[in-house]
This record gives C-alpha cells, structure tokens and sequence, in this order.
C-alpha cells in the first residue's frame, strides 16, 4: 500500500522535523556503465518505489533517472539513516564495495538538496548545458511519482517550483539560445539566410550520418522539399523516404543544384565535387537567388572560394564547429545569470517551507480559542435559551468576529517573516503564552530545547 | 502651436530612439513595441505640426534647410511607420529612428526663416512636387538602411564568426525584400516628383528642364535607382549589389538636398525662396 500523502497534521509536523535530501550520481561522478548497472538494478527490483520500501524515515520521494543521472529526492525525519541504508543497498546490489561506490555518489540536504534540484531543472548541472530535454524528463518522472502517490505536500511544491525556476531561466538568460550541435548550427544559418524554410529545398549529396542529422533538422524546421543523391541510388531512396523526399541519380547533380537552396554535402569523394565555375555558372542561371552550402565532407567536397561570391555562403565543418564553440562559451556565460535566478529562488523556497513550521502552532491557536468560545456557549446556554434564533445567531456571530480579531495579531506575528531567525522564538513565546497544547505534551518539553537548525 | 507641436515630436522622436536603442542592446521585444508605440504618436504630432504650419502659410515647410530636414525626417518616419507594419523588423527601428532624431535634432537648431516669401511657392503643382519626392526620399531612407543592414548581416554570416549583430538582425532574404520593397514604394513617388516639378518649372519658370544642378544631381539619383529597379526586375540582382547601389543612390540623394544646397548655388536653393530669387533663376 502507498504511503499516505496528505497534509500532514498539525501535531505531526511539529514533531518530526522533515529533511530534504538528495542521493545520486550523475555523469560527473561515475562512468556510464555504471549509472546503466544502477537503473537496470532499480528497475529489476520491479516499480522503482518499492525498492525503497523499508529504507527507515523515508516520507516523501521522488525518483529521477535519465541516461546521464541517477537520483533520489525525498524528504525524511532520519536523512544519515536514511542515506547510509540507501547506499549500503545500492551498493550490495551493484556488488561493489561501499569503499569504491561511496566517492561516485553525491548526498545533498536542506537547502543545497534544494538548489541542485533546480540546477538540474534548469539544465545547469546536464552535460550539454542548457539542453532541453533534462524538464521534460523530471515532468515524466513526476508524473510517475503522483501516479504511485509518492509525493507529498513538500516535494510537490518543491518540484512545481523547480518546473518554474527551469522556465524562468529559460526566459530571462541565454542558457538555451543557440545552437550546440553541428548540425542545428546549420539550421540556425539558413534561418539568417532565407526568410523562413517552408518554401525552400535541401539537397543531400551523399548519405553520412551527419548529413541525416542535418536533414533531420531540416524537416522538423518545416523543410518539406528534400532531395538526396547519393552513388548508391538505395541509399539514397531509403533516405528520402524517411522524409517524403526524391532522390535523383548521381548524373543529375548539376541539375539538382540549380534546384535546390540548401546543398548538405557529405560524400566520402576524395576530391572537389563541386567546383567555383561551376556555381558561378549555376547562380547565373538561378538569377542570382540565395543558395548555401554546407559541407561537412572530410575532405571538403565544395570549392572553399565560392565563399566569395555574391549570395553563395559556404559552411564547413569547421566553421560549424567553431560557432558552436562559440554558442557554447555564451551558455557558460549565461549560466552565471542562471545561477543567481536559482539562487533567489530557493530563498523564495525556503521562506515557504520555514512557514509550514508556524501552521501547526497557528492551528491550535484557532482550536483553542475555538474551545473556549465553545465552553462559553455552553456555560451560558440558560440565558441564550431565551432568546429568539435571530438574537441567539447574533450573539454566535459577535463571539466569532471577537476570536477572529483577537487572533489576528498574534497569527500575523507568527507569519511574519522578517526577522526569519527568530521564527523558533517566536513560536516558543506563543505557545507559552497562550499554554498550548502540541501533540500530547511532547512540544512544551521541547519547546524549552534549543531551536532546531 | 507649430513649435509646441515639434517639440512634442522631437521629444518623442528622442525617447523611441533611445527605446530602440536600448531594444537592440537588450533584446527586449517590449521596449521594441513601445518605441513603435511613441514614435508613432510622435509622428502624430509632428504631422500635426506640418499640417497646422501648412495652413497658416499656405505652402509646406520647406523655406529653409530647418524646415525642409524636419519634413525629410517626417517622411522617414512616416515610411517606417507603414513598411513596419508590414515587415515587422524589430532591428529596423533601431537603425532608422537615430537618422530620422539627428535630423530632427539638426532642424531644431537650424534658425527658422522668415521673411516674405515668394507668391510662386503657393502653387498646388510645387505642393505635390514637394510632398511626392520627400515620400520618395523617406522610402530611399529605409532603403539605404536595409542595405546597410543587409551588408553587416553578409559581413557577420560570411565572415564565419558571427558576432552579437548576426543575432539582432533578421535574415538576408528579409532584408533584401525590405530593400525592394522600400525601391518599389520611393521610385514612385520620385518619378511624379520630378514630372510634377517641371510641370511646376513649365508653369512658372516657362522651361520644363533648367540644368539646374539640384536637378542634374536628382537625375542622376533616379537614374540609378531606375537602373537598381530595372537590374532587380529583369536581370535578378539581388543581395550585396542591390544593398551597394541603394546606399549609393541615397548618398547622392543627401549630397544633392544638403551639400548642393550649402555649396552650390541654383534656384532650388532655400535663399531662392525668398521673393524675388524664383522669379529670376540664376543664369550662367
């Protein structure tokens, strides 16, 4: 049976001080084979979820795996015996000593747990920085989560936040702006060439995975004119099918050119296929309109002068590499921008979390005085016997307004975040004051220890 | 009233520069949309205050080389305005409106003339003359700076390391159909300024064409961007070579509307204006 994931009561949070922690390994940390080892452990252990079943203190969790990270989010009342059980299974089930695994794995708590985790969302712990996917991969993952009910009111927060600390980094830096792989680079270039790409068509010359790469790109731009040419004419149909594309026989290249805007270029030729004149001889003939070259052939299959023609741009693999060198300096930069967001927001973060600490004592405020107001009813009920239901109502809505103004103060005060360090204090003062009563005696015991960190 | 309403203009014209400017540093589409937003409404008031000086006089501003950069500056703006709409080029405004604020700017420091003027100038043929080819200069303003965009975006894609301008700019193919269209819109308004400029010399001056050197050098500007529009239409030039000649063409443009006023004499001079200079065209 799942745990259950509501709010907790008021008594409950006051006496077990949750911790959120995160264990994991990420592609930093450990070699690919054995991040692969660790999920294959934790899916043959059947639902990921009942793997932890038994790992003492574990209140809430979240299970986060992706080709290049492994981790655990959860929130406990015991985060050293937590994480000491949970590695020692990890361990045993890899069947490598704990000596070896233990520097592979990172452990972080409270508000560190916090800020990696939006790290993470953000894309600023990935391997490619700013890659897109690492959200939609959380998403998936916490969906998973809701659905076996893992999650509860402190992770579920915490991860629609992380959600929107992605999102506002996304926006407000440059982490995702251009392009970091040789082929998208390309795309990103003839959108600074053609007005859109709807209209235009790509000739493949040759079939090399780079240049189905590139293809690929093209057509999830909305380029639906693709057209290959390749020695091997199966190839090449195999290819142009994948996009509805033609392909053309070898002999019908120069035609092809005349056809076509953008020209990918991926033969394994050892010399020039396409040469200067030639070109100058195809834009005559196309009026001069647009055409770009990529070629990403080594050895280069595309003269590099043509370059120097009007409306004629060439790109080779090593002008694409260094844009990308360049795109991915400018992430760096923009990550510092992107950490200080992540910052701000787990401040934000904790501010929430800090306040869940006063809901218990706000709770037996009210109940309190609700007591009172009650016993006073009761204690008075003779004298209200007499009176008419209007009155009697309005004696009830008087006493209500009374408790409710009276308590305003005191619960604003408790709210109050400003002076966030004296939060215990405060809480301690009000329950003293007003002798409440926490959880069967356990708090004003407590209450008298020091404040908890 | 006039001079309240340029100044209002000015002020507005100033403020959207800035936004446009501080658009292109930051890349806020807001501070884009807002620098439309007020230049627009600049250019309300500086229609305004065209229209209100227009009725009072009964001619358009153009009696000295104050006035006349006030309305070169409206046209630009005015052509901006529409062609904006329709190409939606955030990086445009960010270009175009410093030209049109140092113009404004210019105007406002150049004194006003006054004195009579002649009673010639009150004629409907000069009006449409006046208005057709400012419409044509404000077209070849956008012209010359979708070429000079044009150019840096070539210079940033061919170069191999595009710089942050790569990036602010839109692509080669839009700024090349912003160059034609800008062409398409100015010949134009050109051609029937020059046609309703002699019909005016006919009218007035008794001879269709005068040799006059603001009119040799206007000749020479519509020739080259006839020759741009017929090499465009006919012979497919496009890109680079569009960009040159209509830079090109609108140097000339600002050679023959500021130095051949400054330096030159001949009767479309702003000293000519004044009675009885039209009435007695220079002879050499």
């Amino acid at each position: 049976m799942p745990p259950e994931k509501t709010l907790p009561e008021a008594n409950e949070l006051e006496e077990v001080i949750l911790e959120i922690v995160i264990l994991g390994l990420n592609h930093n940390t450990a070699a690919v084979d054995l991040r692969e080892q660790l999920i294959s452990l934790l899916r043959r252990e059947g639902e990921t979820q009942t793997f932890f079943k038994g790992v003492p203190g574990l209140d809430e969790i979240f299970f986060l795996t992706t080709c290049n990270r492994v981790e655990l989010l959860f929130t406990s009342e015991d985060p050293e015996n937590a994480v000491r059980d949970l590695t020692d299974r990890w361990a045993a089930g890899l069947e490598e000593p704990l000596s070896q695994f233990l520097p592979k794995i990172y452990v972080f708590r409270g508000d560190e747990a916090v800020r990696h985790l939006f790290r993470v969302a953000s894309s600023l712990d990935s391997m490619i920085l700013g890659e897109p996917q690492i959200l939609g991969q959380i998403k998936e993952a916490y969906r998973e989560s809701v659905r076996n009910r893992n999650t509860g009111v402190i992770l579920n927060r915490l991860l629609h936040k992380s959600f929107s600390v992605a999102k506002r980094v996304r926006t407000e830096t440059g982490i995702a702006g251009h392009a970091v792989s040789v082929s998208f680079a390309a795309v990103e270039l003839a959108k600074k060439i053609f007005r859109d790409l709807n209209d235009k068509k790509v000739l493949l010359i040759g079939a090399g995975e780079m240049a189905e790469l590139a293809a690929e790109h093209f057509f999830n731009n909305h380029v639906r004119n693709i057209t290959v040419i390749n020695r091997t004419r199966e190839r090449a149909e195999e290819l142009a099918g994948r996009w509805q594309g033609q392909s053309l026989p070898w002999a019908e290249l120069s035609a092809a050119l005349f056809e076509t805007d953008i020209v990918v270029s991926s033969t394994g030729a050892q010399e020039m296929l396409i040469d200067a004149a030639q070109v100058r001889q195809i834009m005559r003939k196309r009026k001069q309109r647009p055409l770009f070259f990529i070629d990403i052939a080594v050895p280069r299959d595309i003269d590099p002068r043509i370059n120097e023609m009007d409306n004629v741009f060439l790109y080779d693999i090593d002008d694409l590499q260094g844009i990308v060198t360049q795109n991915l300096a400018e992430r760096k930069q923009e990550a510092r921008l992107a950490e200080g967001i992540v910052a701000e927001e787990g401040l934000k973060f904790r501010t929430w979390l800090k306040g869940l600490e006063v809901v218990p004592t706000i709770v037996a405020l009210r109940k309190k005085f609700d007591e009172l107001r009650e016993g006073e009813w009761k204690k008075n009920s003779s004298l209200l016997d007499g009176m008419t239901d209007e009155q009697q109502k309005g004696v009830e809505m008087m006493m209500e307004a009374l408790v409710n103004k009276i308590l305003h103060d005191p619960i604003s005060f408790l709210k109050d975040f400003g002076h966030e360090e004296h939060k215990d204090q405060k809480i301690n003062s009000l329950q003293k004051i007003f002798k409440l009563d926490l959880g069967e005696g356990k708090v004003s015991e407590d209450t008298n220890a020091e404040p908890k960190a | 009233m006039t001079l309240f309403f340029f100044k209002c203009a000015l002020g507005l014209y100033l403020l959207g520069t800035l936004g446009y400017i501080l658009f292109i540093l930051w890349q806020v589409r807001t501070l884009a949309r807002l620098s439309f937003a007020v230049l627009f409404l600049g250019f309300t008031f500086h229609t305004l205050s065209i229209a209100l000086w227009t009725y009072d006089k009964g001619y358009f501003p153009i009696h000295g080389l104050g006035e006349s950069l006030s309305l070169f500056a409206w046209a630009v703006i005015g052509v901006f305005l529409i062609i904006q709409i329709r190409f939606n080029i955030l990086a445009l405004g960010s270009f175009l409106s410093p030209l049109a604020a140092v113009m404004m700017i210019s105007s406002s420091f150049l004194p006003s003339q006054s004195g009579p003027v002649s009673p010639l100038i009150k004629n409907l043929w000069l009006m449409v003359h006046v208005g057709t080819i400012f419409i044509g200069n404000g077209a070849f303003a956008v012209a010359f700076l979708a070429g000079i965009m044009y150019l840096l975006q070539e210079r940033q894609i061919k170069s191999k390391r595009p710089g942050p301008l790569y990036r602010r700019l839109p692509s080669l193919e839009v700024l090349d159909a912003l160059n034609y269209q800008a062409l398409i819109i100015g010949f134009p308004f050109m051609t029937l300024g020059m046609l309703s400029g002699s019909i005016f010399a006919q009218y007035t001056l008794g001879s269709f064409w005068r040799w006059d050197p603001k009119e040799v050098w206007s000749l020479i500007t519509w020739l080259l961007y006839g020759v741009l529009l017929h090499g465009r239409l006919v012979s497919g030039w496009r890109g680079r070579r569009s960009a040159l000649i209509a830079i090109a063409g609108f140097l000339v443009l600002i050679f023959s509307f500021l130095g051949l006023n400054l330096w030159v004499q001949g009767y479309h001079n702003f000293s000519a204006f004044k009675a009885p200079a039209i009435q007695s065209p220079v002879s050499e």
